[in-house]
């Protein structure tokens, strides 16, 4: 059998991207937009642990700060979306139409 | 410690996830979107393991498993979905979004195809027993200010949500 190499993890880092990728772009419920965005921050924090496993920890210590940053960014979001839905009775990203010219 | 049936373990485990992600973007009730992406999240927690990163693994259960994902289960029960569910739950340029993405896809596939060269073969040995202790070293050391910065951002996320959140200040 193939040893698991750093590219083996790369690889299924770059599918999990491309979902959340292809979530974001194609769902209409806010929820499930912003699970797809945490579906692309995990992507980028499997490369950055599969790179710490060549050059050192540093890539562990960036994978917690985007944990944090990924926090913040579900608090921010999930509190835009209870605003919204307080507004405007729906959780449906393309009746946010009101900028729309 | 030496990892026992790499291959077995990271393909069970980076197959959970693949499926798990695809469960998140297909289905139409978000309560099973959430359950899927917590599948998700507790295996990549396995893989962090299998990288010598016991400490990030543990982070990620504990604040996105336990912290987040209840955030999200809580935040769907709060909004009134049941006229979301019987509507489609796709938008009218999903064509266009997936090709999109698949094209995004087959960039990664031939840069990790033409670049695979470029990876260098070497590891270095990172000892799981002192792992936490080396990652506050460097969080306290190195990235004392990004640490700081960090927490004021946190501070101000969540200011923020209470804000947008609540009904009148």
């Amino acid at each position: 059998m193939v040893p698991i190499t750093t590219l083996h993890y790369l690889v299924v880092a770059a599918a999990l991207f491309v979902l959340g990728v292809i979530g974001v772009l194609t769902r209409r419920n806010v929820v499930i937009v912003l699970m797809s965005i945490e579906l692309i921050l995990n992507a980028v924090n499997l490369n950055l642990v599969a790179f710490s496993r060549m050059w050192g920890l540093h890539g562990q210590v960036f994978a917690i700060f985007v944990i944090a940053d990924a926090a913040a960014e579900a608090a921010v979001g999930l509190g835009i979306l209870i605003a919204f839905f307080r507004n405007k009775e729906t959780v449906n990203i393309d009746e946010v139409d009101l900028l729309k010219w | 410690m030496t990892p026992v049936a790499t291959p077995f373990f990271f393909y069970m485990l980076s197959g959970l996830m693949v499926v798990g992600g695809l469960f998140v973007i297909t289905r139409r009730n978000p309560v099973h979107s959430a359950l899927a992406l917590i599948v998700t999240l507790l295996a990549q927690a396995g893989l962090y393991l299998m990288l010598y990163a016991p400490f990030v693994a543990g982070v990620q259960i504990i604040l996105y498993v336990g912290g987040i994902m209840v955030l999200f289960l809580f935040v769907i029960m709060l909004v009134n979905l049941e006229r979301t569910e019987r509507e489609k739950p796709f938008n009218k340029q999903w064509l266009v979004g997936l090709a999109a993405a698949l094209a995004l896809g087959a960039m990664f596939v031939g840069v990790y195809v033409k670049g695979r060269a470029l990876l260098p073969e070497q590891t270095v040995s990172l000892p799981e027993a002192e792992n936490t202790q080396q990652v506050g070293l460097m969080l306290y050391g190195n990235y004392m200010l990004a640490f700081e910065i960090a927490s004021l951002l946190l501070l101000v996320a969540i200011i923020g949500a209470v804000v947008m959140a609540k009904k009148r200040i």
